[in-house]
């Protein structure tokens, strides 16, 4: 073996080549199955899609860095899932591209944090954790709510997405600038396109409690809001294990 | 740097350059309305500079052949000086951030100081900025000797170094504008992956063509490492940052996995950029440098074989410890912990190597600062190894997964291990390639040796406790099965520790600036003479050639 390897480091070819083959094996081994073994991935046939204006929220929730500091990923574990609630599936992270599972809990997980508080609660805690929990160590974010959100590029965000297979339709694309707008005005000429579109479950709200301009703020809440809300198979498969 | 260079170089370099030009103006004038038209000022502006450098030397008197008897050291001095800025910038970003964890209000209500913003400029600026210049200045410096024989031309280098470190800046300067992909260690967009592939093809192909040309038999160990650096890590990247831009006009791009495979495929990649970068690279550093310091060739040559091997086999095949007990199928967090722990046995194989060269040299480990950067290095990295294959046993990782434990053992291996032996390997360089004695002020080295210690010391204790505390606290239950902790109060918990680390960190940079005071000083001192071995074999063909 070690007069085989004392020739080999004569060749440098043959050495690059000799690492390739030993690297390689390992990702093989663990990614290409992900990709073909169906139980991998659960089924949720009534899962819905990130509303354009969702999605533009977790556009700026990856631009800020949340990730940095908050996981979306509840272990199989019990004391979180009492802490978070049901542990996450595979399925729910199905559409994210990329996922924000997240590595550091800095603050608490964000998984299944939909809904748990108000959109005013949630405005306030961005604008200024501080002011809503005194000993919070997050950054302030006061700046989403002055900032106008851009709205103009979101058919394309749509289009990259649905070529990578998210199931939006042609209709949803073409209209994703003004339902990014209708969703955060609920009185106004585009919310009804929303419901009809994603469904009446949507939250067709003004979300930083100002229904006038489309802010970042706007974007950002929508997006927690809906967390953990995309599909029920959580809490269903839940409820089956305990009988 | 350009008066080094041939006419046929020259001639390359202005071409690149303004096609680089051309590139950054194309990239400006279609994302004027995005960072991305930034960046293309940002290339723009790095092709007209490099222009402008050939062209004012373009007619200087090309160098004399005799330049072939002399090793090619002017891009080494340029990556290590770099390398030595970007730990200056790195880390007074990291205890940046560890202050404002424990004092989150230093944000002047900006969008860019936040945490989240600045937080990948601390690592991106130590690993790729720090790491990466010390490993393509190291590698520069280790092909020429290893080999006996000079860099293959004079313009790939320069081409290397300035187009990585353009890639960094477009990174760090992109997370203050707000784009990331978010994947960690893989934050840059479309972009600049696509143009740090180009880089690493050019410092591939010098790697070997300056192998072709030595005068030795045999490729060294510290070699093989290097080689499994750039390999590997080409690979990594490539695959992880499959994506799909917007448009072209934009910086945005969704990756092209989703999901629990997205996540698999990010920390292959994490842990591999752990293993090939901040370990195989840096192994080659040691496997050079630790030897050459003590006078004491390696001690075993078949324990070189199988770390070396054992490495790159086993590594590939750890990345899902970092997803234990989350949605990825449990078949694959199973791989990853048993190959975790096998991965402890080269690992310590190849630490063991380098400790066991000191055998007979302990006395001058004692006497030389340097030296005993290079020595600690090894055991941190020996430490850092064993933390990370017991982190990696599922149980233990329910407890410190999500904690700064997680962190505690980031630094260790960091702080501890890539930054001594990346100071070690400059403080046994710069006197060399400048032609110095000795350092300017070998007590100032002595000095950066202790608080470089205490600073990692502190660091990482502080992160232990808070790391474990912080675990206990989550899963603790009250007698009547309730949780009995809420989320805040340990964040509470935290807040000396996080103090303690902030203090730590800064020892640490106070260290470094010192050996970049230090280095500087040695730069600006009177020149020795160069030792006669310091010179590379030539054959007779070869001087008339190239
Ligand atoms: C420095 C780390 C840090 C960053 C960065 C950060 N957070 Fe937090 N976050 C915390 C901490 C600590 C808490 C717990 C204290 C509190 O509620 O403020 C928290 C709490 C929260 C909560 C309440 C969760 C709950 O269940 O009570 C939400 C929602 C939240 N953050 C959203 C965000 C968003 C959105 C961002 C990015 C714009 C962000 N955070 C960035 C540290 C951070
Ligand atoms: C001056 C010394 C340093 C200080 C004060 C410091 C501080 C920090 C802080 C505060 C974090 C964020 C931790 C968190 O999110 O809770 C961090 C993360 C990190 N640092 Fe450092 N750091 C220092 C040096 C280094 C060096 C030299 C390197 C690499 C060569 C490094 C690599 C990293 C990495 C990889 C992470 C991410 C860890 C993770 O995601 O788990 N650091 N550092
Ligand atoms: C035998 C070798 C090693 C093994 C088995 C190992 C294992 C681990 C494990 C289990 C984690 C925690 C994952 C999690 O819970 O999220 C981790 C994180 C990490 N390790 Fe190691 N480790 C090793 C060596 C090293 C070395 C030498 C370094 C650096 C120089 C290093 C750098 C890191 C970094 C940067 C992370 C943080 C990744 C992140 O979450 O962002 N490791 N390692």
């Amino acid at each position: 073996m070690f007069g085989t390897h004392y020739k080999l480091e004569r060749y440098s070819i043959g050495l690059a080549v000799a690492i390739i083959v030993a690297a390689s094996i390992g990702g093989l081994v663990e990614i290409a199955p992900l990709f073909t073994i169906h139980e991998t991935v659960e089924r949720a046939p009534h899962m819905r899609v990130y509303t354009p204006l969702e999605l533009a929220g977790r556009n700026i929730y990856i631009r800020e860095g949340c990730y940095a500091c908050h996981s979306q990923m509840i272990r199989t574990l019990s004391d979180e899932v009492e802490r978070y609630g049901p542990y996450s599936l595979a399925v729910e992270s199905q559409y994210d591209h990329p996922m924000l599972w997240g590595s550091k809990r800095t603050g608490p997980d964000l998984a299944r944090v939909g809904e748990k508080y108000s959109d005013l609660w949630q405005s306030e805690h961005l604008n200024n954790p501080r002011s809503v929990v005194p000993q919070s160590i997050m950054p302030a974010y006061g700046f989403l709510k002055r900032t106008e959100l851009r709205t103009t590029d979101l058919p394309k965000d749509l289009a990259a997405l649905k070529r990578l297979g998210v199931p939006y339709t042609d209709a949803m694309v073409r209209n994703a600038s003004d339902d990014a707008k209708g969703q955060a005005d609920p009185d106004g000429a585009w919310a009804d396109g929303v419901r009809a579109r994603y469904g009446d479950a949507t939250h067709v709200r003004a979300f930083d409690g100002d229904a006038g301009t489309v802010t970042e703020m706007d974007a950002l809440v929508a997006y927690l809001q809906v967390l953990g809300h995309l599909t029920d198979v959580a809490h269903a498969s839940e409820a089956g294990a305990g009988k | 740097m350009v008066s080094t260079m041939t006419a046929n170089e020259r001639q390359a370099a202005l071409v690149i350059s303004i096609l680089a030009a051309i590139v950054g103006l194309a990239m400006a004038a279609a994302g004027r309305h995005d960072p991305l038209g930034v960046h293309g000022a940002m290339v723009l502006l790095t092709g007209l500079m490099c222009a402008f450098w050939v062209i004012r030397d373009y007619y200087k008197p090309e160098p004399p052949a005799t330049r072939l008897a002399a090793y090619y050291d002017e891009p080494i001095k340029a990556g290590i000086l770099l390398a030595l800025l970007w730990a200056a910038i790195g880390m007074f970003f990291g205890d940046w951030v560890a202050w404002l964890l424990a004092y989150p209000e230093m944000t002047f209500d900006a969008a860019w100081s936040s945490f989240g913003r600045m937080r990948p400029i601390h690592t991106t600026g130590v690993i790729f900025g720090f790491g990466g210049n010390a490993l393509i200045a190291t590698s520069f410096h280790v092909m020429q000797r290893t080999s006996r024989a000079r860099l293959a031309d004079q313009f790939t280098p320069w081409f290397v170094l300035v187009g990585y470190n353009l890639f960094c800046a477009m990174a760090v300067s992109g997370y203050l504008m707000g784009v990331t992909q978010s994947k960690e260690y893989a934050e840059p967009e479309w972009y600049a992956d696509i143009w740090l592939v180009v880089v690493w093809i050019a410092y591939f192909a010098l790697y070997l063509r300056t192998l072709a040309r030595r005068r030795e038999p045999h490729i060294y160990v510290a070699n093989w490492y290097y080689l499994a650096f750039i390999l590997v890590v080409a690979m990594l990247h490539i695959v992880n940052n499959l994506a799909l831009p917007v448009s072209w006009a934009g910086a945005k791009s969704y990756s092209l996995f989703s999901g629990v495979q997205d996540a698999m495929v990010q920390w292959w990649y994490g842990h591999n950029a752990v293993a090939f970068f901040l370990t195989a690279g840096f192994l080659g550093m040691l496997y050079y440098y630790l030897p050459k310091r003590a006078g004491r060739p390696i001690y075993s040559y078949r324990m070189s074989i199988v770390g070396f091997w054992g490495i790159t086999f086993f590594y590939v095949w750890v990345g899902s410890h970092h997803l234990h007990y989350t949605a990825l199928p449990q078949w694959v967090q199973t791989l990853g912990m048993t190959f975790s722990v096998m991965l402890l046995i080269p690992s310590w194989i190849a630490a063991a190597n380098a400790l066991l060269t000191l055998n007979g040299a302990w006395h001058k480990v004692r006497d030389d600062a340097t030296l005993r950067f290079m020595m600690v290095a090894a055991v941190f990295y020996g430490l850092s190894t064993f933390e990370g294959s017991f982190l990696a046993i599922r149980p233990v990782n329910s407890l410190s997964h999500y904690t700064d434990w997680t962190v505690a053992h980031v630094h260790a291996g960091t702080l501890g291990w890539n930054s001594m032996i990346i100071f070690g390997a400059i403080y046994y360089l710069v006197p060399q390639l400048w032609k110095r004695a000795h350092m300017y002020s070998p007590a100032l080295v002595e000095f950066h040796f202790w608080s470089a210690i205490a600073g990692t010391f502190i660091y990482v204790f502080a992160m232990w406790n808070s790391g474990i505390t912080q675990g206990l606290m989550w899963r603790a239950y009250n007698p009547n099965g309730t949780l009995a902790y809420s989320f805040l109060d340990t964040v509470i918990a935290m807040h000396p520790y996080y103090i303690a680390r902030a203090f730590g960190g800064l020892l640490f940079l106070i260290g470094t600036l010192a050996g970049i005071y230090n280095v500087w000083r040695t730069i600006q001192a009177a020149p020795a003479r160069t030792p006669q071995s310091d010179q590379p074999i030539l054959a007779v063909a070869q001087q008339a050639g190239s």
